[in-house]
């Protein structure tokens, strides 16, 4: 049981990012991928990145702010599962939409801000997934958390990207936006020690404490 | 009785010419020297053989009054209401009439056409229609010589429409032609479908059909149809006018900002197609917009 206790939110997380990919596949043998299978995949894999990039941003503020320290451990495989359908995305696009076809490609990705904010936004994320190893980390040093601060960038760029292709309709993209704004601020200190003292207090109160607590873990 | 001005009617000698044209062309075509489409337009034995299958007709929509998503749109439709069913036509017409949808099937002779249809968002289908010319329905309420254009305009009932309830689109569907547009040979009023009577979510029980032109000028669901002086504001192009103009007609030349307009997806084609000026039907239409810049008026 002990054992299970460890283990379940990573096999929880494993499973569900994987589950969006093994349901295209059966529904590819199910022939229940539309009557434009290819436009489908390109949505349902672009929407299953940007949920799991969401879901990448929420590990740290889970952790410092709400104190959920088993989260943490998560962030590296949920961004590299965003990588994994930012890619599967891609390649749909480039590769079964336009068939590599260089003079597509040029009016497809060059002439249209949306798919170009798109590619950017996959091309942020690639250095992101080649150094999510631990030797890049020693090898990087400071420079790897910096450097990793490119998938708010890759986030709001998938935003922009979204919010450029629905047609009118923008609440869905706005609202994945408000996310990542809201998960930003998280991190801002003077939010991020607002937040912690009042669960701080919160806690205390209910443990029968009336002094407020400063952690010194939150520089 | 006032008569169309002839102006306003796609002269019987273009119509000839175009068949002479057709018959030459044909001959040409074994050499493989022109591209498949641009004869095929009046060629029904040809597109026969490209038929899109029914099942991906009746299964993908574009219909917002009943769903955004093309999947939804087939099982949210099908309690729908056709019967009874009226057209009201008004405005600069001699006769206004409304019809009942019965007795115009009764009153019109239909006719099967099989057209491709080119979607805005960059895929297509080859649809066999039934339906009667535009030109001869229109004859009937004789437009005035003030008629300039022709518009068109969906049922408005959001509680068999749920769609309409959304507040970004300014219901109900607008679209409109101008008058000799709509007197063109190729446009018609579609009521089935593979021969049979067209299912709700492709426009029951009435529908208008403009192959030359992306498929959202394509009205469906008409209750009412006005013979009008000045151009007609469109859903679409009060929706988002820098993306769709009045006119609408498949232009490989002009950009969209999202979608691939120089190629397109048939459906049920692996391979991209590239997109023909008119959708393959310049023959028939590109007289009508001699002089015009088609950029500018897209």
């Amino acid at each position: 049981m002990d054992w299970l206790k460890r283990t379940w939110l990573p096999i929880l997380t494993h499973v569900g990012a994987l589950l969006p990919l093994a349901m295209l596949i059966w529904n590819f043998f199910h022939d229940q991928l539309t009557a434009n299978p290819i436009q489908y995949i390109t949505f349902r894999t672009g929407k299953t990145a940007l949920v799991l990039l969401v879901l990448t941003l929420a590990c740290t503020p889970l952790n410092t702010v709400f104190g959920l320290r088993q989260v943490v451990s998560l962030r590296k495989s949920l961004g590299l599962y965003a990588f994994l359908y930012a890619t599967l995305h891609f390649l749909t696009f480039v590769g079964l939409d336009y068939q590599f076809d260089p003079e597509l490609l040029k009016e497809g990705i060059f002439k249209k801000r949306y798919a170009l904010v798109g590619f950017s936004a996959f091309l942020a994320l690639l250095p992101l997934a080649i150094t999510s190893t631990k030797g890049w980390m020693r090898r990087l040093g400071k420079n790897w958390k910096r450097l990793h601060r490119l998938i708010y960038l890759a986030a709001f760029l998938a935003v922009i990207h979204f919010v450029w292709l629905v047609k009118s309709d923008v609440r869905e993209p706005l609202a994945y936006g408000a996310v990542v704004v809201v998960l930003l601020a998280l991190r801002l200190k003077t939010i991020r020690r607002t937040l912690v003292n009042l669960r701080e207090r919160l806690a205390n109160r209910r443990r029968g404490y009336n002094r407020v607590a400063f952690p010194e873990d939150l520089n | 009785m006032k008569k169309i001005p002839s102006s306003e009617i796609t002269p019987e000698s273009i119509y000839l010419s175009r068949r002479r044209f057709m018959g030459t062309v044909g001959a040409l075509a074994g050499s493989a020297l022109l591209p498949s489409g641009l004869w095929a337009a009046d060629n029904y034995e040809e597109l026969r053989k490209e038929l899109t299958p029914l099942k991906a007709i009746t299964n993908y929509n574009n219909f917002y009054e009943f769903s955004t998503k093309k999947e939804e749109v087939a099982p949210l439709s099908q309690g729908f209401r056709t019967s009874p069913w009226s057209v009201k036509v008004g405005g600069h017409v001699s006769k206004p009439t409304t019809f009942d949808i019965d007795d115009l099937r009764k009153r019109f002779p239909q006719e099967e056409r099989i057209y491709r249809l080119r979607c805005v968002e960059g895929w297509s289908m080859v649809i066999p229609w039934m339906g009667l010319p535009l030109a001869a329905f229109l004859k009937v309420v004789e437009p005035t010589p003030k008629a300039k254009y022709v518009r068109f305009e969906t049922l408005q009932d959001w509680k068999q429409m749920p769609g309409q309830k959304s507040s970004w689109y300014s219901w109900p569907y607008v679209e409109g032609l101008r008058l000799d547009e709509a007197m063109n040979d190729l446009a018609i009023l579609a009521t089935g479908l593979y021969g049979n009577p067209l299912p709700p979510q492709n426009g029951a029980p009435i529908r208008l059909v403009v192959p030359w032109k992306y498929g959202f000028k394509s009205i469906k669901s008409i209750v009412k149809i006005d013979l009008v002086g000045s151009m007609p504001n469109s859903l679409w192009m009060q929706a988002a006018p820098n993306e769709y103009g009045f006119y609408a007609n498949v232009n490989p030349a002009v950009d969209h900002p999202r979608w691939s307009q120089s190629s397109e997806r048939r459906i049920g084609e692996f391979f991209r197609r590239k997109t023909l000026p008119f959708n393959g039907y310049a023959e028939q239409v590109a007289h009508l917009y001699a002089g015009m810049d088609l950029r500018r008026n897209f």
